[in-house]
């Protein structure tokens, strides 16, 4: 147990430092990184990044830490987000992890996981509402993914991989 | 020519509407299929065996999705609530045992066991019943009413509008639908859309 507490102080320390650094780091384990911030919105919050009226290309991705299939194809949107990035190209991760779980879980793992993407979490429990809100075409099924620019916008219910999601972005990009 | 051309576009025509037919999954309105399923208790299960129900509340659920679990004591309560007015529960697990090993039998049993469901819990052996439904994660909610030209899907959704808090919960919708039903009344939300997780293939 001790072990694993030192570990995770390590792995916190780690992540919070740059390499150049990460030895002296290591020396250092009393150091404690804290928790993120993290913000969290309602639906209506949400809306500001759901829509551009500006030059980018934003990919949404619905998300949750207990979801297989979404924690597999993270590090693709993590990567596109790193290799687009001066392609304007945005990349927002919002977590459907449940409140009680944002502590113990959701903040863990962006620490744990290093993610360099925004990350936001919804909490807005009025599912039915904003659900064909965001897409008609979304049946509620995670993971989702909404891909937009300010002249249009396309939605997939459907796990990806690296090239497929970067073959959809730049359908965006032309 | 002319007949292979028809013969062409007939089967197209065939082949493309079968597609979108699977895909699609039922519609309000559609006459659900009928299954044979094994339930936790080892005995197969058919809609068919319930000569006294008037419908049903099928619900595609599962032990490992966070939502569905959010889910469990209230669907327990739709049972006890509604199978004696002749709206039983049945729950069918659809995911892939092999992807998501939490959710075999065994898995299933213990969970039934544990948390006392009075419910038939029936697994999708080979998956081929969900598709035809059209259900796409856990919970995902049919409600069929039994008529004669076989169980009419009526309602289509989510169990009610608050998946954290059952005691925060704003519209009950399956309860409302099932009280239409009995009524004669005609179903305000016939179709609701909640979070879930994926049904694993």
């Amino acid at each position: 147990m001790k072990r694993c507490i030192f570990l995770l102080l390590l792995l916190v320390v780690a992540c919070k430092s740059d390499p150049k650094t990460d030895s002296a780091a290591l020396m250092e384990p009393e150091v404690i990184q804290e928790a993120p911030e993290l913000e969290i919105y309602d639906f209506d919050g949400l809306k500001k990044f759901l829509e551009t009226t500006s030059d980018k290309t934003v990919i949404v991705n619905f998300w949750a830490t207990w979801c297989a299939p979404c924690v597999k194809e993270l590090p693709y949107f993590e990567q596109l987000n790193t290799n687009y990035k001066d392609r304007k190209v945005e990349v927002i991760l919002v977590s459907l992890d449940f409140p009680n779980k944002y502590d113990s879980n959701l903040k863990p793992f962006i620490v744990k996981h290093q993610l360099k993407s925004k990350v936001v979490a919804l909490n807005d429990t009025d599912a039915n509402r904003w659900i064909p809100e965001i897409s008609e075409d979304w049946s509620g099924a995670i993971p989702a993914t909404l891909i937009y620019n300010k002249d249009k916008r396309q939605f997939y219910e459907k796990t990806f991989t690296y090239d497929e999601l970067e073959t959809e972005v730049k359908q965006f990009l032309k | 020519m002319y007949t292979i051309k028809t013969f062409i576009a007939a089967v197209s025509f065939l082949v493309i509407s079968a597609f979108t037919t699977s895909s699609a999954g039922y519609k309000v309105g559609d006459v659900a299929t009928d299954f044979n399923l094994k339930n936790i208790d080892g005995k197969m299960v058919s809609l068919s065996n319930y000569k006294d129900a008037k419908g049903f509340i099928v619900i595609f659920t599962c032990n490992t999705c966070p939502y569905a679990v959010a889910y469990e004591d209230r669907i327990e309560a739709l049972n006890k609530k509604y199978a004696s007015k002749g709206y039983p529960v049945i729950a069918i697990m659809p995911n892939n045992t092999t992807v998501k090993p939490g959710d075999n039998m065994e898995a299933m049993q213990a969970r039934a066991k544990s948390k006392g469901f009075t419910f038939p819990y029936l697994m999708d052996e080979g998956q081929k019943i969900y598709p035809q439904y059209g259900a796409t994660k856990t919970p995902h909610v049919y409600i069929l009413q039994k008529t004669s030209k076989g169980n009419v899907v009526k309602y289509i959704g989510a169990i009610d509008d608050n998946y954290q808090d059952a005691a925060a919960v704003n519209v009950k919708y399956v309860e409302n639908a099932v009280d239409a039903l009995m009524a004669g009344k005609e179903i305000k939300d016939k179709e609701t859309r909640a979070i879930g997780c994926t049904i694993k293939v």
